[in-house]
């Protein structure tokens, strides 16, 4: 590893791996909508980072004397309904949106592409039978499906995410599946296999890692999807509850106020929308540098 | 051919018991007691058991769910708490509402999404390629329900051009009999023009903020299957003919794409319901997704499990025809 990374023909496999990453990050970067994406969502996890420091003031802290004031020097966003900050709000809230975001993620890349590698590899009744419940919870549309597990939960943050996370997964499986199956028959697979390597063996080292750029475009282009499905559980008031500074829960409390206030539901919004974007352009710039079939 | 229908057919039925057993079982873990929200939480002990047995709780969880597929084929979804009216009926009132918002939004989607895609295809990597993008992208990312507050805001109660809250203005309300639950359908069957600009102006705001998000996906899809049909070599022979670029995009690609479009048509119609749970709560359209949330704060279970099960029903519905769509129409999903 001491090694310069910059000579030609890398030495190992971990060297080759970095040069990889490298070459792909600076194609990503490259892109400027993408480079924009990255950007945004560095923003976020910085201020997510930083939040008390760089919020103006407490976010749940009440003021009924300064409540529904519009954007000025004071309250950079204006303040709400009982006088909280909104910018403070908004700050906070980003660590509720990345808290949900990396959750979710967390669950549904492992478990989707278990399930998708399995089904894939082995084939048959395996097969059969993962695809028939992933088919289950494919048929509802996930934002209705999430709602239906909230009701049975119970509203609250963790279970939106649980939610979210149950409807999520099946998209992935599918994908990896596809992957693994064009594999399975692969020169280098039945090799391995002749060479004594066991299943697990096969799955995790020779599989996995192949399905793995796939499934990384798909789970960041469907952390944008994240983001909008709890903004909207939170906007139905099934979500994360009052008083967290939830981007959804906050549109939805300003509700009422919108018309002489509009501060109060504009700018958690904004929010949303530069987030789930950002998420966006990182997934198609991921699928523009990681598809083979379109570096030249 | 035919093995492939029955083969499809078969899927499909499993996939329709997989979802019945997915909402009835939903159902049964949902920590709200079912025979406390009949019987009032001052109920004594021997009618809360009488409640309880003549629910069938005390019976095993599979005589459970063969009565319910019972009730089910029989039409049956049990009694919604809240309207004290069958589920059945009450999703009769309220689905038209949803179908009306969610058709003309699929008509806007389509008109501006498709002819965007084919735009941005033609001009591959130039600026109409580019603006494509962006809108598809900013369509694709904007929580919707946030889209449509800004919508009342702005055209409400701002410029007054739109109707605001509800299907219809509040003196037309009830004014027009109901026939097909369609409100603008239902204005013109009356012969009543004010009515019916009264809905129109209500529904336009609603279905274009509900059809943002299918313009943007169709737009998307149409770019991409006419970036295929345009790299072919009968695209090449047509310009080497000489025919005019509008014949070779519209005349030639676009007709190949017609069959791609109708199955992803079809889907994207399928993804306005999703949709239409949150358009309607901004907008207080009184539809299926108006009917499902608030059942759902009041842990309406009835009511609740008969709409997500409907809607999986139309999901399940509306993927089938894409897909004998894609078999009818294209011959070579034929042989």
């Amino acid at each position: 590893m001491s090694t310069s990374t910059l000579s030609a023909a890398p030495t190992g496999a971990w060297q080759a791996w970095c040069a990889d990453a490298a070459a792909t990050a600076r194609k990503l970067l490259a892109n400027p909508l993408t480079a924009i994406g990255v950007a945004v969502i560095a923003v976020l996890v910085a201020v997510a980072l930083f939040a008390p420091w760089i919020a103006t003031h407490d976010p749940l802290r009440q003021d009924l004397f300064a409540a529904l004031q519009p954007p000025g020097a004071a309250h950079w966003f204006g303040t709400d309904e009982f006088g909280r900050d909104v910018f403070s709000r908004l700050v906070h809230g980003t660590r509720i949106t990345l808290f949900i975001v990396t959750l979710v993620t967390v669950v549904v890349g492992p478990l989707g592409m278990a399930v998708g590698v399995v089904s894939g590899y082995f084939g048959g009744k395996v097969d059969t039978l993962c695809m028939r419940v992933a088919d289950v919870f494919l048929s509802f549309p996930s934002l209705v499906l999430a709602l239906a597990f909230v009701a049975a939960l119970g509203p609250g943050l963790d279970h939106a995410v649980l939610a979210i996370a149950l409807t999520a997964w099946p998209p992935i499986a599918r994908l990896a599946r596809a992957e693994a199956m064009t594999l399975r028959q692969a020169d280098f697979i039945v090799s391995a296999q002749l060479q004594g390597a066991s299943h697990l063996r096969v799955l995790w080292r020779h599989l996995a890692p192949l399905c793995l750029p796939s499934v990384l475009v798909r789970l960041t282009m469907n952390m944008a999807s994240v983001v909008l499905t709890a903004a909207g559980l939170g906007f139905l008031g099934l979500g994360a509850q009052p008083p967290l500074p939830e981007w959804g829960s906050m549109i939805s409390e300003g509700r009422r106020y919108m018309l002489d206030s509009w501060w109060t539901v504009a700018a958690p919004g904004a929010a949303i929308l530069a987030v789930s974007m950002a998420f966006n352009l990182l997934g198609d710039g991921l699928n523009d540098a990681l598809d083979p079939r379109q570096s030249s | 051919m035919n093995l492939k229908w029955i083969r499809g057919g078969s899927s499909a039925g499993l996939a329709l018991l997989g979802l019945l057993l997915l909402t009835f079982m939903i159902g049964r873990v949902m920590p709200l007691d079912p025979v406390l929200a009949i019987v009032g939480p001052d109920a004594d002990r021997a009618t809360y058991e009488q409640v309880y047995q003549q629910l069938g709780l005390d019976r095993p969880l599979w005589v459970q769910f063969g009565r319910y597929l019972g009730d089910l084929a029989q039409g049956d979804l049990g009694g919604s708490l809240l309207t004290g009216l069958p589920v059945t009926q009450d999703l009769a009132r309220v689905l038209p509402a949803t179908l009306e918002l969610a058709t003309l939004a699929i008509l806007l989607g389509a008109l501006l999404g498709v002819p965007l895609g084919v735009w941005a295809a033609s001009h591959h990597k130039r600026w109409p390629d580019h603006v494509a993008r962006v809108l598809g992208l900013v369509g694709h990312s904007t929580p919707i329900f946030w889209f449509g507050m800004m919508g009342l805001l702005v055209f409400y109660a701002w410029l007054g051009w739109a109707g605001g809250i509800g299907r219809i203005g509040l003196g037309f309300e009830g004014a027009v009999p109901r026939v097909s639950g369609l409100m603008l359908v239902d204005t013109l069957l009356a012969g009543d023009t004010a009515a019916f600009r009264s809905a129109l102006r209500h529904l336009l705001l609603p279905a274009c903020v509900l059809g943002l998000h299918s313009m943007a996906y169709l737009s998307r899809m149409t770019r991409s299957f006419m970036l295929a049909q345009l790299t072919q070599e009968y695209i090449t022979t047509a310009r080497v003919k000489g025919l005019s670029r509008r014949q070779v995009v519209w005349g030639h690609a676009f007709l190949n794409i017609r069959v791609q479009l109708l199955t992803i048509l079809a889907l994207a119609y399928g993804g306005l319901l999703e949709g239409a749970v949150l358009v309607e709560t901004v907008f207080g359209w009184p539809g299926f997704g108006s009917y499902l949330t608030g059942s759902l704060l009041l842990g309406d279970m009835n009511a609740v499990m008969g709409s997500v099960l409907v809607i999986g029903l139309l999901f399940v519905a509306l993927n089938l025809t894409a897909d004998a769509l894609y078999r009818v129409f294209d011959p070579r999903a034929r042989s």
